[in-house]
């Protein structure tokens, strides 16, 4: 048992030394600061006592709230504050057009109802659990591929090697598209999501490729149908029309984008959770499945790697604060997670915690769609990781690099087998 | 003799509050044999709500995990 706080070596992937220090979190926090990337946890808790909804006027403003009931009561404020542009940081409004924001975007995330409402209803039975089973058998033998290209080494980067490589084969998979272009696929996310939040002409590249990708993965389909994701909406009405193609395009964005650096993020940071914390990985090692259902939300709850944004629609006060017309306000369910109000020993993983109502996959209409999707590769990845790979530690700690921002897990875990 | 009464299962009976779930699933990946769910992922209770006797726990937990409030205790 151990805290999340204890990896003070670690470094941050794509740190600058240009920013500027911090001196009052309150009014100046940074998403982007080296150690809050490393770990948020610490700032979270003295925001929570002396300034639950801090504000920053740094990478175009935001708003940041830290107490679980401030986040879960948010959630619920549709649509005042409004998903059509969920990413933490706006594009310039120069590089922005109908396909960056609202419901051609990546809807039903960057939708409000009505179009959120229909948009999900059409995506979450392609989601349930029974729909995610029949994945299952596939998700063990990527596993296993993966484990059998370096088993017979030293060690492995557990992040690149393996948790990364997870997600985009089985969301690949499920959309029915080319699954030999996982690396392209990931270059993609990356430029569109962590590493695009900060330089939005790559972020603009990165999503006119994915867009341009499904344009023809849609053209084909439309003569070559399949039993896959594409073809079902395709094949969709509403109001007995097809679904606009912009708007197909945005669902199927969606899930590359959504579908994979956040669960690499969770699998990531679950592995370097097992490498740092010896009794908690030979506990797991031999763990039955009672267990593995607690572990697995409560490695979630801890790590959550997921930040959502909102924008305030009009002039609205809550929580003591104003959220301006316009203002940007980051939905914190990892920071919700840490709440001591909620959460006892909330820094602390316990892995059959009973009381947790974490909200790692959001809360309210915008709850993450690919929930079951994720759960499953979280499982089948950590379970089948440990019957082959039981002992393992860090390799160089100040080797590893973290992702923030929008999604907060491992780049680089270098890993020693034994 | 029989048991004394303080030993003796509490009859428990649960809700799904189908307004405030939005699907998550995670009472039904929890206890399964307490809840399933439906096409968008909403959870209902199984046999009314009645929790078989040995399973009070796992309807706790399942409680004690709902990110929506949306499942409580109508009868024990």
């Amino acid at each position: 048992m151990t805290d999340t706080t204890d990896a003070p070596t670690d470094q941050v992937a794509d740190a600058t030394d240009e920013r500027c220090p911090v001196h009052d979190l309150a009014t100046d926090y940074d998403i982007f600061d080296p150690g809050y990337v490393r770990d948020p946890v610490p700032a979270w808790a003295e925001l929570r006592e002396a300034c639950p909804i801090a504000h920053t006027e740094r990478y175009g403003g935001s708003w940041l709230p830290t107490r679980y009931d401030d986040i879960q009561a948010m959630a619920k404020m549709v649509p005042v504050l409004s998903s059509v542009s969920p990413i933490v940081i706006n594009l310039p409004d120069e590089l922005t057009n109908d396909d960056h924001t609202g419901y051609n975007a990546a809807a039903p995330i960057s939708a409000d109802p009505p179009i959120q409402t229909w948009t999900r209803r059409l995506l979450l039975p392609h989601f349930t659990p029974r729909a995610i089973e029949p994945l299952r058998d596939y998700a063990e033998q990527v596993c296993h591929e993966l484990i059998d290209q370096f088993i017979d080494d030293d060690g492995c980067d557990g992040a690149v090697d393996y948790a990364q490589q997870i997600p985009p084969r089985l969301i690949a998979r499920k959309l029915g598209v080319d699954e030999s272009m996982v690396d392209q696929f990931i270059e993609w996310v990356r430029g569109a999501l962590e590493l695009g939040l900060q330089d939005p002409e790559l972020r603009v590249r990165c999503r006119k490729a994915i867009r341009g990708f499904f344009r023809s993965e849609i053209a084909d389909r439309r003569s070559n149908p399949k039993d896959d994701l594409i073809t079902a909406l395709l094949q969709s009405e509403i109001d007995g029309e097809p679904i606009p193609e912009a708007m197909v395009v945005g669902m199927c964005n969606l899930q590359l984008v959504a579908g994979i650096d956040t669960t690499w993020s969770s699998i990531g940071s679950a592995i370097w959770h097992f490498a740092t914390h010896d009794d908690d990985r030979r506990r797991m090692a031999t763990a039955d499945d009672t267990l593995w259902d607690t572990a697995i939300e409560e490695l979630l709850r801890a790590y959550s790697p997921v930040t959502m944004a909102r924008d305030a629609i009009e002039d609205v006060e809550f929580g003591g604060v104003t959220f301006a017309k316009g203002d940007k306000i980051l939905m914190n369910f990892p920071g919700a997670n840490h709440d001591p109000d909620v959460f006892d020993d909330p820094d602390t993983v316990i892995l059959d915690r009973q009381r947790n109502r974490h909200v790692a996959f959001g809360a309210g209409i915008h709850r993450c769609a690919g929930s079951n999707l994720a759960r499953m590769e979280m499982e089948v990845s950590l379970k089948t990781w440990l019957s082959r790979i039981p002992e393992f530690t860090l390799g160089d700690p100040n080797a590893v690099t973290w992702a923030g921002g929008q999604v907060r897990g491992p780049r680089t875990l270098p890993l020693v087998f034994g | 003799m029989g048991m004394p009464t303080l030993f003796q299962e509490v009859h428990v009976k649960i809700k799904v509050d189908a307004e405030k779930c939005q699907g998550h699933s995670r009472c039904y990946s929890l206890a399964p044999e307490l809840v399933d769910v439906d096409d968008l992922g909403n959870a209902f209770e199984l046999n009314g709500g009645e929790v078989p006797e040995g399973l009070e726990d796992k309807a706790h937990l399942i409680i004690d995990n709902c990110p929506e409030f949306a499942i409580e205790i109508v009868e024990a």
